[in-house]
């Protein structure tokens, strides 16, 4: 407690020297999509550690979640502090697949791309006890399962809900999906068998895993991950074989990065690209990437620019052939 | 409570007339709740679709409302609140409307400054450095609590622009 | 018994000096974030996440692991002073523990809200300590159908034959159930009863609505009377404590009963607040005089305090033994694990046992210091209802908007919470329970939830809802629990006619 009081006289009192590079004036506000806990929070408390601990910026990091509507009411709010510097979103996919989906008027188009912090794979997840080894035996599996295989993920017409669809349309199966409230209980329900698969991210199903309870069949990326660890007795993330690799063609990843308010100066975003360039070099951001196994690919600029264009596009396409784009 | 004063009845609302209006604002709402849910599907299909449920409590609140709505038409009319009592709940409610208000356009430690001043004049007997020590000290421990201590962003306004936060 | 060696090993580590601090530092902190409304458990422990990064794990739990302490205890005393729960888990305190304050017990009520949380915690611990593998396994247990058999358990236990106008009962409900639907249905993933409103697209936080149906109004109601608050006489002396304390052995049943179900809620992810509820419903079904539930009983404030704090404590089982939060607050927790560098799961008991049994033992430290210091701080808290209501009143106020503005930063709740505050205050005056309605706004969509992703399961077959023992007793029991009234008075009314001149036993 003394050193939040400690912290904030000594911010208050540091002079403000350099004249013409942009400087926070107050406390920075990090938007949380995602309840807390989740991954998306647990990646900007990291972020805010590091700052802290390494000194990268003097004044504070507060972080407020705002999960409501699937980030939607978060999007929104960056929508309406058009010009404000001291904002700051953490994003995944769900900034082109809430809007997409539910018609919300946001886009961020209207908002100011900071940088990508990291790439967030998905695998394709059964019980250990079933017999499946690979995702060929699932898929011949589902083809003959009646009452349909079910999988589960976290909500609806979201990244788990259009990798199943996108399984089935790619593979010729029916696969019946069950909307979680999160990739927790997904992965709990997964381990109790009242599911048969889940998409989940490597961190979500990481415990689980070690334990023995469930298995990864794929992963959902064009090349495998490159962590050679062993997770478990014999296996490291980096022996998940691509599920193309397999013949099933599904090929997804979703990012995690940064976003700023529309109408900000050039400095201040600049500003933030510096900072967030800084936080993917200390020593505790390289810790959280490896922990949840995560791509590292920091881009910002055109470059980020580029990918999210792209990568809106194919999710256009993708939920378009899923049927998830919304009409109300 | 004290309505069964044993003196004069006092002159007040009529208790039948609240429970009317709130009977059709239920009767209302439960249209309003219908007419969605409905529009996007409260069927079954292979398990209840998006408005089912909505819709089904929606029909339940209607019955419900519509039985209120008897009731209070059949029992015998009382006294909702007294005029002397809603004089005083309004001497609370009308200040503390303000206040939200002000939330908007001061932010809530200039609102809540305000509100205290204007509250403990107005309500109570206390010595002006009393009133003062409050006005000052509620906003200030809050700041503290809130913004410093738990790092939450609330509500500001001009005063704590000026001030530069 | 080497799990005894093991906890004994973890005391050691848990009474260190800096850890000691840390529990106190950590209960009190709690405290507060549980006092303010808004500021829950999960907040309170997100917020000093990022300073326990540099710290060694065993005494980052613990001073986190004792914020969730304090938080439980927290939010039963604005519940008990002002009708203002200032956590989920405390709506079912307000319900007796507000009206004995009203009447100036506010003392009595404190201590027996605190004095339950304790035992709940306890029997929570114990349960940890010696059954934890055990027991873990049964959260795997509980697919869609199960959760919606257990909410189901919930409502039939808690909606009994209220003395309210019966239509007014089910008007209530079914508000609280369509003011939970509004906003984005997890299951189709589409927004609904939202009206094209940007605003509402977030839904009605429980939380806003509770401040402004229960404190909001209850300060309008208060004036009413005039300026001042009922209860000033409140005893504010030490005293209270012991006298309250020699009258607990008589509710041993109810104890006992409110143990069992949060241990229970809590492994199973029912959660603390459908504990809660569950634990008050059940405690005035068996007691010998329901009739004075919700007018001060005190038994009103054993029952949800114990059942929440036993499923609170339970509810790190799952996430220590399996990785499973089984509260958002263990959600937050959990993610400080692995930041930590630690890797919750089934073998965290092997390759962490240190700070497993120091997080363990910690518990039933932290839980006894945190008693002592909520005990020594009634007489404070009791003092509160001595200050003049023209101080107090917009204080409390200030408080609830703030804490309306919290949930979600937004300032639209603060608009909300006032708009609640003048429908609690209509309702109370026109006798809608606001029970039934807090309840369904709680559960209410989680129940939905439940139920249709155990049919998308099935196929649209609604037999999933008895296929297997474990659902079909909670489903059966719910129903017996639903039809317990009247087929009680049924009975009654058979007795009467079999011997006209006694009275019905009070067996019941």
């Amino acid at each position: 407690m003394r050193r939040f009081v400690k912290a904030a006289v000594l911010a208050a009192a540091l002079p403000v020297a350099s004249a013409q590079a942009w400087e926070p004036t107050k406390p920075i506000e990090i938007i949380v999509p995602f309840p807390p806990g989740g991954s998306s929070d647990q990646m900007a408390r990291t972020i805010q550690g590091a700052i802290q601990k390494n000194n990268l910026v003097s004044q504070p990091i507060i972080i407020v979640n705002k999960p409501a509507a699937a980030g939607g009411e978060a999007m929104l709010d960056i929508q309406k502090s058009a010009g404000d510097p001291h904002k700051l979103i953490t994003t995944s996919s769900g900034i082109y697949m809430t809007p997409l989906a539910t018609k919300l008027p946001v886009s961020w188009k209207n908002f100011t791309p900071v940088a990508m912090m990291a790439q967030d794979a998905f695998l394709l997840w059964v019980n250990a006890s079933q017999p499946y080894k690979t995702a060929k035996d699932f898929v011949e599996a589902a083809k003959t399962a009646n009452p349909p295989l079910k999988t589960g993920g976290n909500g609806s017409k979201r990244e788990d809900h259009l990798i199943s669809v996108t399984m089935e349309q790619a593979a010729g199966i029916k696969i019946t999906y069950i909307p979680y409230q999160g990739g927790g209980p997904s992965s709990v329900q997964l381990a109790g068998g009242h599911i048969d698969a889940n998409m989940n991210n490597p961190a979500e199903e990481i415990a689980n895993w070690r334990s023995g309870a469930v298995k990864p069949l794929c992963v959902f990326s064009d090349k495998p991950l490159t962590y050679t660890q062993k997770i478990t007795a014999d296996m490291a993330w980096s022996d998940v074989p691509t599920c193309v690799s397999q013949g099933l063609d599904v090929n997804y990843q979703m990012l995690r990065g940064m976003f700023m308010p529309g109408k900000v100066t050039p400095e201040q975003q600049a500003f933030y690209v510096e900072l967030f360039r800084k936080v993917s070099e200390t020593p505790d951001w390289k810790a959280y990437v490896e922990r949840n196994a995560l791509v590292p690919d920091f881009r910002s600029g055109q470059a980020f620019v580029e990918f999210l264009t792209t990568d809106e596009q194919k999710h256009k396409d993708l939920m378009g052939k899923a049927g998830f784009i919304g009409t109300n | 409570m004290a309505d069964a004063s044993d003196t004069a009845p006092e002159a007040g609302l009529s208790r039948r007339i609240v429970e009317i209006i709130v009977a059709l604002i239920l009767m209302a709402l439960s249209a309003m709740v219908l007419w969605d849910s409905y529009e996007r599907g409260a069927g079954w299909d292979g398990g209840p679709q998006n408005g089912f449920f909505p819709a089904r409590v929606g029909w339940i609140l209607l019955i419900a409302a519509i039985a209120a709505f008897v009731s209070a038409i059949r029992r015998e009319d009382s006294v909702f609140v007294t005029y002397g009592q809603l004089r005083l709940v309004g001497s609370v409610f009308a200040p503390l409307f303000l206040y939200v208000l002000a939330i908007e356009f001061l932010g809530i430690y200039a609102a809540s400054a305000l509100f205290m001043a204007v509250f403990m004049v107005m309500l109570g007997e206390f010595r002006w450095w009393q009133t003062l020590l409050a006005v000052i000290a509620v906003p200030v421990v809050c700041f503290w609590v809130f913004e410093i201590q738990f790092r939450l962003s609330l509500p500001k306004g001009p005063v704590e622009a000026m001030l530069g936060f | 018994m080497d799990d005894l060696n093991q906890l004994l090993l973890g005391f050691q580590v848990a009474l260190s000096w800096t850890n000691v601090m840390f529990m106190v530092v950590g209960v009190l902190l709690g405290i507060v974030v549980g006092v303010l409304p808004g500021l829950g458990g999960p907040n309170g422990v997100a917020i000093l996440l990022p300073l326990t990064f540099g710290m060694d794990p065993t005494s980052a739990i613990i001073l986190l692991s004792s914020i969730y302490w304090g938080a439980l205890f927290g939010g039963a005393i604005t519940s008990i002073l002002f009708n203002i729960p200032g956590e989920a888990w405390s709506v079912a305190t307000t319900f007796d523990g507000y009206p004995m304050a009203q009447q100036g017990r506010a003392g009595e009520a404190l201590t027996a809200a605190f004095t339950a949380s304790f035992i709940g915690a306890l029997s929570g611990v114990v349960l940890i300590t010696f059954v934890a593998p055990l027991v873990a396994k049964l959260a795997l247990r509980f697919g869609p159908a199960e959760f919606f058999g257990v909410f189901f358990l919930t409502f039939c236990s808690f909606i009994g034959m209220g003395k309210e106008n019966k239509a007014k009962i089910v008007a209530s409900l079914a508000i609280g159930f369509l003011l939970a639907a509004v906003g984005l249905d997890t299951i189709s993933g589409d927004l609904r009863l939202t009206f094209g409103s940007s605003e509402l697209i977030k839904g009605f936080d429980f939380l806003v609505v509770v401040i402004g149906l229960f404190g909001v109004s209850e300060i309008l109601l208060t004036i009413e009377e005039g300026l001042h608050f009922k209860g000033k006489k409140a005893a504010i002396d030490l005293k209270v404590v012991l006298r309250t304390w020699a009258s607990l052995p008589r509710y041993w049943a109810t104890l006992i009963r409110s143990s069992i179900v949060g241990m229970w809620m809590g492994v199973t992810p029912g959660g603390a607040i459908a504990a809660s509820f569950m634990g008050y419903g059940l405690a005035k079904r068996f007691s010998r005089n329901p009739e004075n539930f919700g007018r001060g009983e005190m038994e009103g404030v054993l029952a949800p305090e114990t059942a929440a704090h036993a499923a609170g404590t339970s509810a790190l089982l799952p996430m220590l033994a399996l990785g499973i939060p089984g509260s958002a607050t263990a959600a937050v927790l959990l993610g400080g694990l692995m930041i930590w560098g630690l890797q919750p799961g089934p073998l965290l008991f092997i390759e962490n046992k240190e700070f497993v049994w120091g997080l363990i033992a910690s518990m039933y430290l932290g839980n006894i210091a945190g008693l002592l210091i909520v005990l020594a701080t009634v007489p404070v808290f009791a003092a509160i209802m001595r200050i003049p209501f023209a101080l107090v009143a917009p204080i409390i106020l200030i408080v609830c908007a703030i804490g309306a503005y919290t949930v979600e930063s937004s300032r639209f709740d603060i608009w909300l919470m006032l708009i609640f505050g003048v429908i609690g205050y209509v309702f109370k005056k026109l006798d809608y329970p606001l029970a039934p309605l807090v309840l369904a706004i709680v559960l209410g969509d989680r129940a939905e939830d439940a139920f249709r992703q155990a049919l998308l399961g099935s196929g649209g077959n609604l037999s999933v809802f008895f296929s297997n023992g474990l659902v079909s007793t909670l489903m059966v029991m719910g129903l017996l629990l639903l039809f317990w009234g009247p087929l009680s008075a049924g009975r009654r009314l058979v007795m009467r006619k079999v011997t006209p001149t006694r009275s019905a036993p009070a067996s019941s």
